[in-house]
């Protein structure tokens, strides 16, 4: 049987598409914290807390959601659970669960995050870490740790024999959606004239608003944007992971990983390694199962020594 | 991430300035230390359901109107083994916790064992399954509740095997907890005249499996074991649905698994599963009665896992030993008691904690029904085969134990 570095190459293109599909996911969040970095200097630790209620928010509008409502709304002299029934499929959470999660990211900017614009980044960190902590916390509580169920949508079930391995049609779908969303948002970032203004208000906010642009309002259009991309990768998570309070928790420090090898508020770099570095956790599970849990912070650790500033990064 | 075990190291400073410790002759104050993971993959097997299984153990004694004060801490040890010795340590010495229970997780749990055995106190671990706590690591102070490694492999892996499966390969769980589950496995596959073909070990707590998943799928085997548990086998057994790998004819073996698990997989997904249980909630008269007061105290509302039964039932027979004994500051005192008495309750039936510490009691060889067969929520298991209580655990005449005497 002939063989690629000692792998049948099955085991290695198999590996490798696995691979190309969770840098997907990491590419996503990456690329949000990437924006929300670039534009607001804000170390967003609440990202995988707002990927998890990406997640939930699609189960959600597939099942409907008990809200607890007081009793002066309802009535009466109790807590009564009222059942908002919805049955919105995975393809209009894909397009609903990223605006609202979103929304709920520019409320949380506008009354929390803008209240510490300026100040040292610690500051920005200790916020949204203890937003997320809140945030997962009230999840776990309501729903427990193990998670709810959500079925991959039915055209995307099944999957198709590449001789190799065995692709399910929904991951294949998960990559191309991936590489879409990414590019699309590089190109409107670094190619479009809304992204100069962007990148402009970031260099020299005072100058900007000179011009009679309503800087904090985009700043806060970028901070639910990048909320919105880890929504949309919430929403893309829920068939294949369980939607469940702590996905983001577990996920969220890979993807900083990623974010610092790539280069802190580099669009392209975010992406990029975000890709590479799945394919290299792949190929590990291949090589030496046991240490695809670190290798990426091994390489990050390598990567601070040689290029501090990060693959992709500019020195400040 | 971690902030109850800051809020307990703070708390348990405080409480050390405030009071001396009360050693008094005649202790009539117990506390159950809950040493728990209450965060993570294993938080609803165990997790808070425990504190709420052992308080209603409590309230089921009887013994506070007798003028007991019983109380329930909990704390988290983050699946560490150091983390969970050292809150050990600090429940024992500043809250003086008597009995520290449940303690998912098998590394966490032998090396809290060790503590509790060398401060003299009780470990009833309900939620953890490595046969070496009433094996190798067997002490005076552990009394094992629920399950074990050797029940399960023999449960389920026996199973498997005689109706047919006779290759195997393994997805195992890093640690103490999933080596011993294959080992154990591997030994009754073997026994019954099948073969392993090979394993693959993954971190604890893995949310994508698709690798492991592709490697077991090309070895071929009938049969691919699952030696993990709760969040791990959820994740492994949705996505070896999403691979094809069900339809493509192999059997999935989870050798562990509870009734959050299949909750939260969805009976599409779980399905035709066959596993081993010490404890299903919709038995009898008894288990449903107790399971519903279990829910609607539960936070989440889910129904019982074995292991939250199993932390009721040990509490309750702890609570018996104590109040005979008079006093629970003498750990092995009580132990020995526990030994002495039958076990007796509406969970597990009557049973009997044997000299190595094992509790036994019938286990129950369970089929997850389809989606049509259920008719209620969390109506997910079909009893299959019932393993009598001597065949279901380690016979004493193979045990390592150095309590039993041969």
């Amino acid at each position: 049987m002939p063989t690629i570095f000692g792998m049948p190459p099955q085991v290695l293109f198999g590996q490798l598409s696995l691979g190309l599909i969770n840098g997907s996911f990491y590419a996503l969040l990456s690329l949000g914290l990437a924006v929300i970095f670039g534009m607001l200097n804000i170390v967003n630790f609440a990202h995988g807390a707002v990927y998890m209620m990406g997640a939930f928010c699609a189960y959600f509008l597939l099942n409907g959601i008990d809200l607890p409502i007081p009793w002066w709304m309802a009535g009466h002299f109790s807590l009564m659970n009222i059942h908002f029934g919805s049955h919105l499929s995975f393809w209009w959470a894909l397009l609903l669960a990223p605006i609202i999660v979103g929304a709920i990211g520019m409320f949380l900017q506008r009354v929390l995050i803008a209240r510490i614009a300026g100040l040292d980044h610690i500051y920005g960190l200790l916020l949204t870490f203890g937003l997320a902590a809140i945030l997962q916390g009230l999840f776990q509580n309501q729903f427990g740790s193990s998670g709810l169920p959500y079925e991959i949508p039915d055209g995307l079930s099944g999957g198709h024999n590449l001789g190799f391995m065995f692709l399910p049609n929904y991951r294949a779908f998960v990559v191309g959606a991936s590489i879409v969303v990414c590019f699309a948002t590089w190109f409107v970032i670094e190619r479009t004239k809304l992204g100069s203004y962007l990148r402009a208000a970031t260099e020299n906010p005072s100058l900007v608003r000179a011009f009679g642009i309503n800087v904090p309002l985009m700043i806060t259009l970028t901070y639910g944007f990048g909320v919105a991309l880890a929504a949309f990768a919430g929403v893309l998570a829920a068939p294949i992971y369980q939607v469940r309070p702590l996905m983001g928790a577990d996920l969220i420090i890979v993807v900083f990983a990623v974010v610092v090898i790539g280069g802190m508020g580099s669009i392209l770099g975010s992406i990029v390694t975000g890709f590479g570095l799945g394919i290299v956790e792949g190929l590990t599970k291949v090589y030496y199962p046991q240490a695809s849990g670190i290798v990426v912070f091994v390489i990050m650790a390598i990567v601070l020594l040689i290029k501090p500033t990060g693959l992709f990064g500019r020195a400040a | 991430m971690n902030y109850k075990i800051a809020g307990l190291a703070m708390a348990g400073l405080m409480s050390s300035v405030a009071f001396a410790p009360s050693a008094l002759a005649a202790d009539k104050t117990i506390v159950i230390g809950n040493v728990n993971d209450m965060s993570s993959l294993y938080a609803d097997t165990g997790g808070i359901g425990s504190e709420v299984a052992a308080k209603m153990a409590i309230e089921d004694s009887g013994m506070e109107k007798k003028g007991w004060k019983i109380s329930v801490i909990s704390a988290d040890h983050q699946n560490k083994p150091d983390v969970g010795a050292t809150l050990t340590r600090q429940l024992i010495d500043e809250k003086h916790a008597d009995v520290i229970i449940d303690t998912p997780n098998s590394g966490v749990a032998l090396a809290v064992a060790a503590v509790v055995k060398e401060k003299n106190k009780v470990f009833i671990p309900s939620g953890a399954a490595s046969a070496a706590l009433t094996g190798a690591a067997c002490t005076p102070n552990t009394v094992h509740w629920t399950y074990d490694t050797y029940e399960l492999a023999h449960g389920t892996g026996g199973a498997i095997t005689r109706a047919g499966g006779k290759s195997w390969f393994f997805l195992t769980a890093d640690y103490a907890f999933g080596k011993a589950l294959e080992a154990d496995t591997t030994a009754v596959v073997k026994a019954e005249g099948g073969t392993v073909l090979g394993h693959d070990l993954h971190p604890l707590n893995t949310a994508d499996f698709s690798s492991f998943l592709l490697q077991a799928q090309a070895s071929k085997a009938q049969v691919i074991g699952l030696a993990n548990a709760g969040g791990d086998t959820i994740n492994s057994i949705k996505q070896a649905a999403e691979f094809g790998i069900i339809k493509g004819g192999q059997t999935i073996a989870p050798l562990l698994l509870f009734i959050t698990d299949v909750n939260a997989m969805g009976l599409k997904v779980a399905q035709g599963l066959e596993f081993t249980s010490s404890f299903y909630w919709d038995m009898n008269d008894g288990t449903r009665a107790w399971a519903k007061r279990f829910q609607a105290l539960d936070p989440a509302h889910h129904m019982p896992t074995q292991g939250q039964a199993g932390a009721y039932a040990g509490v309750l027979h702890y609570l018996k030993a104590v109040e005979k004994v008079g006093d629970p500051s003498d750990g092995a005192k009580v132990v020995a008691e526990m030994k002495a008495l039958p076990t007796d309750d509406p969970l597990f039936g009557k049973g009997t904690v044997r000299i190595d510490g094992r509790v036994t009691h019938p286990a129950y060889l369970f089929k997850v029904k389809t989606p049509e067969e259920s008719k209620y929520p969390w109506d997910y298991y079909k009893l299959v085969a019932t393993i009598p209580a001597d065949k279901a655990f380690r016979p004493l005449s193979e045990s390592d134990c150095p309590l039993v005497k041969k």
